[in-house]
C-alpha cells in the first residue's frame, strides 16, 4: 500500500529535515496511527503520500506505483484512489451536505445517476441521513467532519488518510469519529492517521508509528500513545 | 452532466466577478474596435489603390504662350516638336497604355466646367491654358521612364504624375493606420495582463473549491476548464462588441456619411468587414485564452 525508502523530505526554505531517511511499509487493510510532537513531520508524511510534496530524496511508493516516476497528469488517478480528512473539514459552506459530497463525484465526472444513488448511501454510512439539505454552517463541528468523511469514501478509495480528523472535536465527538473510521477500516479500506490524541490511541490499540524531528522512533503493531513528557 | 457542471461553474464565476468581467469585455471590446479599424483603413487604402492607379495618367504639359519655365524660352510649342513627342511617346509602347491629346480649346472647356461656378472662369484666357497629352501607364510605378525622357525637352513645360499626388494621401492613410494599429497591440497587451490579472483573482477566490477538486482527484483540465471558459467566454462578448462597433462603422460613417460626400472614390465594401470580422474574434478569444491558460498554470498547479 504504502512504502516508504529511505526517504528524506528537506523544505525549501528549512535548514532541518522534515523527514530524515525515514522507512517503512504500511500493508493493505492497516489501521495506522502517526504520533509525534509538533513539527515532528506527520503532516509531511502524509503530504508525501498524496504527492501534494516530492521527497528530497528516497522513494515513495503507494497503491503500487513508485511516485517519483508518476508523471503529473497521472496524479488525479492516484487521488481518487486515496481519500483525505482534514482538521479544518475543508467543506463548502455555499454548498448543502448533499452537494459537498456529490461535488467529489461531480469534478471527476461521474454521471448524475450514479452521484443520485451512491450519496445517500454513504450519509448512511456515515450516519447523517435526514440532514442532506443543511449547509456546513448548521452542523455540528462532528457532523461536518462527517460529511468531509462521506465526501473522502464516497468513491470508495482504497486508503483513506487523516490529517488530525479528531483535532477540532471534543472528546465525545471524537469517539463517534474514531467509530465510524474503525467501521470504514473493516470495510476494507486503509486507513492511516496522524494525532495528538492519546486517549483514542490508547483505546483503539492499533499500529503506531512515532516520529520525532523526523525520524521514525517508534514502530508497534498495538501500541498506545507513549510516555508523557 | 459535465457539461452541465461546468457551465453552471463558468455562470457562477462569471457573476460573482461581475466587475473583473465587464472590464475584460471593455477592454476586448476597445482594444478590438482599434484594431479592427485599422485593419479596416488599411483594406480602404488597398481599395482606393486599386481605383485610382487605374485611372491616374502621366500629364505633359507643353508650352503656351505665357510659359516661364527654361525650355519654354522658344515660346509655345511648335507643330514639329508635338509630333515629334507624340511619336517618342508611341515608341515606349506598350509601357504607354493610351495617349491622348488635350488641345488648348479643350483645356478651356474642361477648365469651365470645373470652375463654372467661380469667376476665375471668366478671367482665363483660352491662349493661356497649355495643350497637353494625357499618358496613361501600363504600370504606374514606371513613371520614371517618361519623367526623365521627356521633363526638361524644348516645348515642355512640365511632366506631372497623379500618382505622386495620391501618394501622399496615401502615405497620410498609411500613417493614421500605423497609429490607430499601435494603440490596438498597447491595448491588446494592457487586454492580456487584465485577463491574466482577473484569472489570478479568480484563482484565489476560488481556492477553496480548487484545492478540493485537487484532492479527490480532479484532472487538471476539469479544475482549469470553467476559467478558461470564462476569460473566452468574456473575450468571446467583447469581440462581438467590437465587431458591432465594426458594423455601425461601415454601415454609418462610411456608408452614410463618407460615402455620400466624397462620390469621387471607392470605399470598402462590406467583404472587407466579412474578412475582418473573424479575425477579432479569434484574436480576442485567442489573446485571452492564452493568457488565462498561462496564468491558471502557474495558480492552479497539481
Ligand atoms: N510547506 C512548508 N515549507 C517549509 N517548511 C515546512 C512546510 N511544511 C512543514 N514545514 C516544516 O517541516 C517540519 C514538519 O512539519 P509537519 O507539518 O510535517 O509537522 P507535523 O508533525 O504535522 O506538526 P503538527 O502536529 O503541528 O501538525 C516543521 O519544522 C515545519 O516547520
Ligand atoms: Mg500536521
Amino acid at each position: 500500500m504504502i512504502l516508504f525508502d529511505t526517504v528524506t523530505k528537506l523544505y525549501a526554505s528549512q535548514t532541518h529535515p522534515a523527514l530524515e531517511e525515514v522507512s517503512l511499509e504500511i500493508e493493505k487493510g492497516e489501521f495506522v496511527f502517526l504520533v509525534g510532537p509538533s513539527g515532528s513531520g506527520k503532516s509531511t508524511f502524509l503530504r508525501l503520500v498524496l504527492r501534494e510534496e516530492r521527497p528530497t530524496s528516497g522513494n515513495v511508493w503507494v497503491l503500487g506505483k513508485d511516485l517519483s516516476r508518476l508523471s503529473n497528469w497521472k496524479i488525479p488517478t492516484l487521488r481518487r484512489e486515496i481519500g483525505t480528512v482534514f482538521q479544518d473539514f475543508r467543506l463548502l459552506p455555499n454548498k448543502s451536505v448533499f452537494e459537498n459530497v456529490a461535488f467529489a463525484l461531480e469534478v471527476i465526472g461521474k454521471p448524475k445517476a450514479l452521484i443520485k444513488k451512491v450519496v445517500p448511501e454513504v450519509l448512511e454510512v456515515v450516519g447523517l441521513e435526514g440532514k442532506e439539505h443543511r449547509r456546513p454552517d448548521e452542523l455540528s463541528g462532528g457532523e461536518q467532519q462527517r460529511v468531509a468523511i462521506a465526501r473522502a469514501f464516497v468513491n470508495r478509495p482504497k486508503m483513506l488518510i487523516a490529517d488530525e480528523p479528531t483535532g477540532n472535536l471534543d472528546p465525545g465527538t471524537s469517539v463517534g469519529i474514531m467509530k465510524l473510521l474503525d467501521r470504514i477500516n473493516r470495510m476494507g479500506t486503509t486507513v492511516v492517521m496522524s494525532t495528538h490524541d492519546a486517549q483514542i490511541v490508547d483505546q483503539m490499540r492499533r499500529r503506531v508509528i512515532e516520529l520525532e524531528n523526523g525520524h521514525v522512533v517508534r514502530d508497534q503493531s498495538r501500541g498506545v500513545y507513549g510516555y508523557v513528557r | 452532466m459535465r457539461a452541465e457542471f461546468v457551465a453552471s461553474e463558468v455562470g457562477n464565476g462569471l457573476r460573482r466577478n461581475l466587475t473583473m468581467t465587464l472590464a475584460v469585455i471593455i477592454t476586448v471590446a476597445v482594444s478590438l474596435s482599434l484594431f479592427g479599424v485599422s485593419l479596416l483603413v488599411r483594406a480602404q487604402v488597398d481599395t482606393m489603390k486599386d481605383f485610382w492607379y487605374d485611372k491616374v495618367e502621366v500629364s505633359i504639359f507643353l508650352c503656351a504662350k505665357g510659359s516661364d519655365t527654361p525650355s519654354c524660352a522658344g515660346g509655345a510649342v511648335t507643330a514639329g516638336q508635338r509630333d515629334q513627342i507624340e511619336a517618342d511617346l508611341e515608341s515606349l509602347r506598350p509601357l504607354v497604355q493610351d495617349i491622348y491629346y488635350e488641345s488648348q480649346a479643350e483645356a478651356f472647356v474642361r477648365f469651365q466646367e470645373q470652375f463654372s461656378s467661380s469667376p476665375i472662369a471668366d478671367s482665363v484666357n483660352e491662349s493661356a491654358l497649355p495643350e497637353s497629352f494625357r499618358v496613361k501607364l501600363a504600370d504606374p510605378t514606371q513613371y520614371d521612364v517618361v519623367a526623365s525622357a521627356f521633363s526638361g525637352r524644348p516645348g515642355i513645360e512640365q511632366v506631372n504624375d497623379q500618382r505622386q499626388v495620391l501618394d501622399k494621401f496615401f502615405q497620410l492613410l498609411g500613417g493614421l493606420q500605423a497609429i490607430a494599429l499601435i494603440i490596438a497591440v498597447v491595448m491588446l497587451v494592457v487586454t492580456v495582463l487584465l485577463v491574466a490579472n482577473t484569472m489570478r483573482v479568480a484563482a484565489f477566490s476560488r481556492r477553496r473549491e480548487t484545492s478540493i477538486m485537487r484532492l479527490v482527484g480532479a484532472s487538471n483540465l476539469y479544475i482549469q476548464l470553467p476559467f478558461l471558459l470564462e476569460a473566452a467566454v468574456s473575450a468571446g462578448i467583447g469581440a462581438i462588441l467590437a465587431v458591432g462597433g465594426l458594423v455601425l462603422a461601415k454601415s454609418v460613417i462610411i456608408d452614410q456619411v463618407l460615402a455620400p460626400s466624397f462620390q469621387f472614390t471607392s470605399f470598402v465594401g462590406w467583404d472587407a468587414v466579412v474578412g475582418i470580422a473573424p479575425i477579432l474574434i479569434l484574436v480576442g478569444i485567442g489573446l485571452s485564452g492564452i493568457a488565462a491558460f498561462l496564468t491558471l498554470r502557474k495558480y492552479l498547479r497539481v
